[in-house]
């Protein structure tokens, strides 16, 4: 599947059409403690999948129930759909769908009824479709079959399901949701996945929060990094690394296994390589960064044919560009599960 | 998974449905309803409710046998159900009133907010957006509608007692007069609107205290002690400057409905009072839901 047409950037003027979330100095402090989001400004496009990271802790999902008007910022303003949230509520929150910190369920409720449930708490919501648009919104899951069960039988994976549910019984603009394939077995995440590429290849922007790195490089075309309460970058995934780890798209790693590490290493090193290192019979060194007015940086396949001319006999070879992990660690120069 | 149409309307327009349907529809309140009342809690204090009224009327039944009349203690209208079964409708309401009934009322005003923010699923319900005023009402709809249901179990519990173990026939009122066993039934139908009203003022305690709080059963301990705790001031008679402003101090004035002419004077100030704890426990609840952040 192609992916969604991203919009843009995200650094345009403010109060602009194309972006579907948009925060201004969003800060919220609890009593006394140092502020859970500090001086946020945000900017989703429409038609994005932005990817919203950070550690545990880090300010993520207190941004998220702003954002939805569950709690009120301490200072800073925050737009949803074009309109201020929370004062806007009722306007806006029918067109977005959200799964926040994981699914809740009434236990004693079957699947189906949860649904109904939460679509009657929708003033927007029609009932006379209500039966049609919870039974479309469970296909659409995969829970159709066990619709009838009570909830409180559900394994994680399917409230979780349940629970993206929830945020598909309308047809939306925007869909927020926080960790959605949390306690998903691969086959799961892998739906879910195929699922939120489905609707924004429809049009409906998603805004996903997730410490699954792999998973936001996957599906996202914008992504924003949170580290203790502050946004530490935020734009296209394609633009971040090269944005962080420098000009050039960041360092690409070159890494040859051969049976003559020494020669390799000398003949890498006459063409500009750094940061060589032999580690059995194989041999790593980062390519030199383009520089304007510079000479061009060496071109892998010269490298090669030069390794070859000088008589290293070559078993494999290959360039790696540095992973959107590489990124994160370096933006919040932690590990990553660490608590902020 | 299949595939269905999933079209977002263009930017800046809200979807029709949103304008064609006011906003003040029973939807939210009707799956209140629904959800309380499937839920185990409310059938079993309903059922418990229903069992008072048969264990009082077993219990005469058995005494009657044996002495042929009661000793004079007990609650009110006792002694006089062994004569007609209507009474023990008015027996089993003052036995439940001070205690059962409003116990079972502050178990689901006090779970009514605090335990959906224990569940999580007041943050669904808030994102649906259910509206924050609105759900408070709805909330407190479903309690009122429970409240009543109670009573009626109350009620019509000891009114099939009553028929199957006493005899029915007129009822003498306590001036002395009698009215038709039918006229009886329908004084029994005001006096259960009666004790539904009474409880309203714990009605909005409870749900006051279910908004301060993430945990249920924190709320409903709470509703709980403050209802025993009210009781237990309009007890002390050293207390009777403040005992006026309680809100169980005219809850056994009901009985006047059975006297003739009617005598509204009780009955007024307690509909009075619970009339003024509503607004202000309601006017404090509805403060502190429409502001509070939902962080469970």
């Amino acid at each position: 599947m192609p992916p969604p047409a991203a919009a843009d950037d995200g650094r345009a003027a403010p109060h602009d059409a194309h972006r579907v979330i948009e925060t201004r100095g969003l800060t919220k402090t609890y009593r006394g403690a140092r502020p859970a989001v500090d001086g946020l400004d945000l900017a989703v496009p429409r038609g994005s999948v932005f990817g919203f990271l950070g550690p545990n802790g880090s300010g993520k999902t207190t941004t998220i129930r702003m954002l939805m008007g569950l709690i009120e910022p301490t200072a800073g303003t925050a737009r949803v759909l074009g309109r201020p949230m929370p004062g806007a509520v009722r306007e806006v929150l029918p067109r977005v769908g959200a799964l926040i910190e994981g699914p809740a369920l009434y236990g004693f409720l079957s699947g189906r009824d949860n649904l109904r449930r939460f679509d009657a708490a929708d003033p927007a919501a029609d009932p006379r479709t209500r039966t049609a648009r919870v039974g479309r919104a469970l296909e659409r899951v995969g829970l159709a079959a066990a619709a009838g069960k009570k909830a409180r039988t559900y394994s994680l994976g399917m409230k979780q399901r349940l629970g993206l549910a929830a945020a598909l019984l309308q047809p939306r603009e925007l869909l927020v949701l926080d960790e959605p394939t949390n306690g998903l077995d691969p086959q799961g995440m892998r739906e879910i996945r195929a699922l939120v590429r489905e609707l924004a290849a429809d049009g409906t922007t998603v805004f996903l929060s997730s410490h699954l790195l792999d998973e936001i490089e996957q599906v996202c075309t914008h992504a924003a990094v949170m580290a203790r309460g502050r946004l530490v970058t935020q734009g296209p995934v394609a633009g971040l690394t090269a944005a962080v780890l420098g000009p050039g798209g960041g360092q690409i790693r070159l890494t040859v296994t051969t049976p003559d590490p020494a020669d390799a290493v000398r003949v890498l090193k006459e063409h500009g390589l750094r940061g060589l290192r032999a580690d059995g019979d194989r041999v790593g060194g980062e390519l030199p960064a383009a520089v304007p007015d510079g000479p061009p940086p060496p071109d892998p396949a010269e490298l090669n044919a030069a390794l070859v001319r000088a008589g290293v006999r070559v078993r494999a070879f290959g360039t790696e560009r540095p992973s959107l992990e590489d990124v994160f660690v370096r933006l919040t120069g932690e590990g990553f599960d660490v608590a902020g | 998974m299949s595939r269905v149409e999933s079209q977002a309307p263009p930017a800046g327009t809200a979807p029709p449905a949103a304008r064609r349907r006011p906003s003040w529809s029973a939807d939210l309140l009707r799956s209140e309803l629904g959800t309380t009342f499937r839920r185990w809690r409310t059938l079993v204090l309903l059922a418990v409710l229903a069992a008072v009224p048969v264990l009082v009327g077993v219990a005469v039944r058995i005494q009657a046998g044996r002495s042929g009349g009661g000793d004079g203690r007990g609650p009110a209208f006792l002694t006089a159900v062994a004569g007609n079964g209507l009474f023990l409708v008015f027996t089993a309401l003052a036995v439940t009133l001070p205690v059962f009934l409003p116990m079972a009322v502050g178990v689901i005003a006090g779970d009514a907010v605090a335990g959906e923010a224990h569940t999580g699923t007041l943050r669904y319900l808030l994102v649906a957006p259910a509206g924050r005023g609105r759900l408070l009402l709805a909330k407190f709809g479903t309690v009122v509608a429970f409240c009543l249901a109670g009573t009626l179990v109350v009620a019509l519990s000891a009114l099939a007692t009553g028929a199957l173990l006493f005899p029915l026939g007129d009822v003498t009122l306590l001036s002395g007069t009698s009215i038709s066993l039918g006229e009886g039934l329908l004084r029994a139908l005001a006096i259960a609107g009666v004790v539904a009203l009474s409880l309203l003022g714990v009605e909005a305690l409870g749900l006051f205290v279910s908004t301060l709080t993430d945990s249920g059963v924190a709320a409903m301990a709470t509703t709980v002690g403050l209802v025993l705790t009210a009781q237990i001031l309009d007890g002390i008679p050293q207390l009777q400057a403040i005992q006026p402003y309680l809100f169980p101090h005219y809850w056994l004035s009901f009985a006047d409905l059975l006297r003739d002419p009617v005598y509204w004077d009780g009955i007024q100030r307690d509909l009075g009072l619970q009339a003024l704890y509503a607004a202000v426990f309601g006017s404090a609840a509805w403060a502190r839901f429409t502001t509070r952040d939902v962080t469970a």
